[in-house]
């Protein structure tokens, strides 16, 4: 019989929710673990084995020095390596930083700065390392997961759509909270994959899943002045979970000069 | 790890939420120093919430921590309603407490069946555990479950909920909607006493110590949003004394900042300090389990935290039906923010401790100033200060025991790493 694959799951600056997931999948979880061996994740186990891995799950973004060499040897022990969460997609909320005096923002917590080891930036994996595949979110869908873990494991392509949340609205019957009360929604350029929850809730999508593909935000940019948004609020809004996914970023730059 | 020469290691403290590590500094059997290590990069929340408005909040603070988003949504919301002069609807609060229910059983069935269990029965994790304890690990993934499902019920989904808002919900859930939970509740108010049972029949290290427990108390209620601060040695204030009483220190060997009571030294907050201080408040099915147990008060034994946090499950069932049985929706789902400025301070009780929040707030509703103090923070002082008196017993025992038992007292506390970052190795220097 074939050995297992062995799975490793791998933290960095985060906040645990992605990786966490796999443990919310309380009914999936006792079979995931009979189909593979996962072998190095340390906020369940104890048991830590050394690679190589054949599937790396790796959670969190690039902020120290320290976390800039460890990614690589990250990277040389997975066969496959999969980024799950905006953090390791996008650098996550922490590159609010990227525009910033990161001294200043350490003064700002930090009584003795001096003890604290930070990299200007928080970026994500794939500027590091060579990525096979972003699992988007904040936080990642479970289900999604499962799906990418299981096609890994059938060596297929795992069914991840890249189209924007106003499809799963339209799939859920939601009605548009932007045509019908004019509410501020980041949906029409944003990755399904959360099953458009916030709409369902009254509110507008804010953008956790990061940017869809070729999104057209300059048409959501003026679209959201037209319903009475300031600029200010416009590059705000394009700057929380994803801030740092190239579409969201120059969205809000361009927003920040206009 | 290995005690041949003068250091013992363990390299990365295993089933804790975020990265950390622990040194022992250790002069023939004697304890020197105890450090705990906290290396989960900082990620500086307080300083980018400057500048992002009010209503932003309760979304970002979420993102500090994926096992208790639900706690910093709930200290966020009530400090900037304070700020604001917000008064909530009654239905809302009632919410907040059903919500919080569904946190508390969700952290809790976590830490207890997954991160803290396996120490007791002898496995390096709850997997392993399933092998030959798979009814025990199946109840403890549909005890959480039964918490998330009231968590994605309310707020869309199990982590990083999308429905608090300042001023209440974005929505709220109809009668008839949470009237589906009430059979999976009444399963789990059944399976957390039978938890309890479970638990109580552990072995339990002969350890005490004198702590200052720290815990919101409110006069009828088992606390979750609202109360005094106070504790066993005469603390009894208002939230907005928080920082006139309580001060963080900044150490070098850690990225976490370090609690500690003005004049007084550590304090623990979770479980332990919040069912000691509390105990009349537990309705009578969680007070006859504690008794059930043989559980003494007050319980100054940490090991036995885990029995604590089963008893808290059980509150938690038996209150998220109360409050499913009295729920009437609010006229509206939430208060509109006023523009006004303002400073608004509060503390919640997330699953493993006090969770403090201020904000300061100009009259357009950008946020000024922010200072969070999570529970891990707090209780990290006391960690090491059990640990330093934990070790010495220990010093006759294996050198995988002495690793086992520590990583165990630190799990005891059901830290949170992600989250005290603004936590664990293991280490022990001999000289």
């Amino acid at each position: 019989m074939r050995d297992k694959p062995r799975v490793a799951v791998f933290k960095f600056a985060s906040c645990d929710g992605c990786q966490l997931s796999l443990l919310a999948a309380e009914d999936e979880l006792l079979g995931v673990a009979g189909a593979v061996d996962i072998v190095y994740f340390p906020e369940a186990s104890r048991t830590m084995l050394k690679g190589p891995y054949d599937i790396g799950l790796v959670e969190g973004s690039i902020t120290t020095h320290h976390d800039a060499g460890r990614i690589q040897q990250v990277r040389r022990q997975c066969r496959t390596l999969i980024t799950i969460g905006a953090c390791a997609t996008a650098g996550g909320i922490q590159a609010l930083r990227n525009w910033k005096d990161v001294d200043e923002f350490i003064r700002v917590v930090y009584a003795t700065p001096q003890y604290i080891s930070t990299l200007k930036m928080s970026t994500p994996i794939a500027e590091h390392v060579p990525v096979d595949f972003e699992l988007r979110g904040c936080p990642i869908n479970k289900h999604q997961l499962i799906e990418l873990i299981v096609a890994m494991l059938a060596g297929r392509k795992p069914n991840i759509p890249a189209y924007s949340a106003c499809l799963e609205c339209k799939r859920r019957g939601t009605v548009c909270v932007v045509v019908a009360r004019g509410v501020a929604c980041l949906g029409p350029v944003t990755q399904a994959g959360c099953g458009a929850l916030c709409p369902s809730f009254d509110r507008g999508c804010y953008g956790c899943y990061g940017p869809m593909e070729s999104p057209n935000t300059g048409s959501l940019t003026n679209q959201l002045r037209i319903l009475g948004q300031s600029d200010q609020q416009i590059s705000q809004s394009f700057r929380s979970y994803n801030a740092w996914a190239w579409q969201f970023r120059k969205a809000s730059e361009e927003c920040e000069r206009a | 790890m290995s005690r041949g020469g003068k250091t013992i290691r363990v390299d990365y403290l295993a089933r804790v939420e975020g990265e950390g590590g622990l040194c022992i500094k250790l002069k023939g059997d004697q304890v020197q120093d105890v450090q705990l290590k906290i290396f989960e990069p900082p990620r500086l929340f307080e300083a980018f919430l400057r500048g992002r408005h009010c209503s932003e909040v309760p979304d970002i603070t979420a993102r500090i921590c994926g096992i208790c988003p639900i706690a910093y949504q709930m200290s966020a919301v009530h400090a900037i309603e304070r700020a604001l002069g917000i008064e909530i609807d009654p239905a809302v609060r009632l919410l907040r407490r059903l919500f919080y229910c569904g946190e508390w059983m969700e952290s809790h069935a976590l830490h207890i069946f997954m991160l803290h269990a396996p120490d007791f029965l002898g496995y390096p994790d709850a997997i392993q555990m399933a092998r030959d304890h798979r009814g025990t690990v199946e109840q403890g993934l549909r005890l959480k479950k039964t918490g998330n499902r009231i968590v994605t019920l309310m707020g869309g989904r199990e982590i990083h909920p999308i429905s608090a808002a300042v001023g209440g919900f974005h929505k709220v859930p109809s009668k008839t909607g949470l009237r589906t939970l009430v059979e999976d509740l009444k399963w789990a108010l059944d399976a957390s006493l039978a938890t309890a049972r479970l638990v109580a029949g552990f072995e339990f290290p002969d350890f005490e110590q004198d702590y200052e427990f720290v815990a919101l108390s409110h006069p009828d209620e088992y606390p979750f949003n609202e109360g005094r601060l106070v504790s066993n040695r005469g603390l009894n204030i208002d939230a907005a004394q928080y920082e006139e009483h309580f001060v963080e220190q900044h150490v070098k060997y850690s990225n976490a900042l370090h609690s500690y009571l003005r004049g007084r030294g550590s304090y623990l907050v979770g479980p332990l300090a919040r069912f000691n201080l509390n105990f009349s408040r537990l309705p009578e099915i969680a007070q006859q389990a504690v008794r059930d147990c043989g559980l003494a008060l007050p319980c100054r034994n940490p090991f036995r935290s885990i029995v604590v946090r089963a008893v808290e499950m059980v509150f938690a069932c038996h209150e998220a039906l109360r409050a499913i049985a009295e729920y009437e929706p609010p006229a509206a789902p939430r208060v509109e923010i006023p523009g006004r400025a303002g400073v608004g301070w509060a503390a919640t009780e997330a699953p493993r401790g006090l969770l403090y929040h201020r904000y300061e707030i100009d009259e357009r509703g950008i946020i000024l100033l922010a200072k969070i103090v999570p529970p891990t923070s707090q209780n990290q002082k006391r960690i090491e200060d059990d640990l330093r008196y934990f070790v010495p017993g220990l010093m006759t025992r294996p050198a995988e025991e002495i690793t086992l038992r520590c990583e165990q007292a630190v799990r005891n506390y059901d830290p949170c790493i992600s989250c005290a970052t603004h936590f664990l190795r293991l280490k022990i220097d001999r000289e």
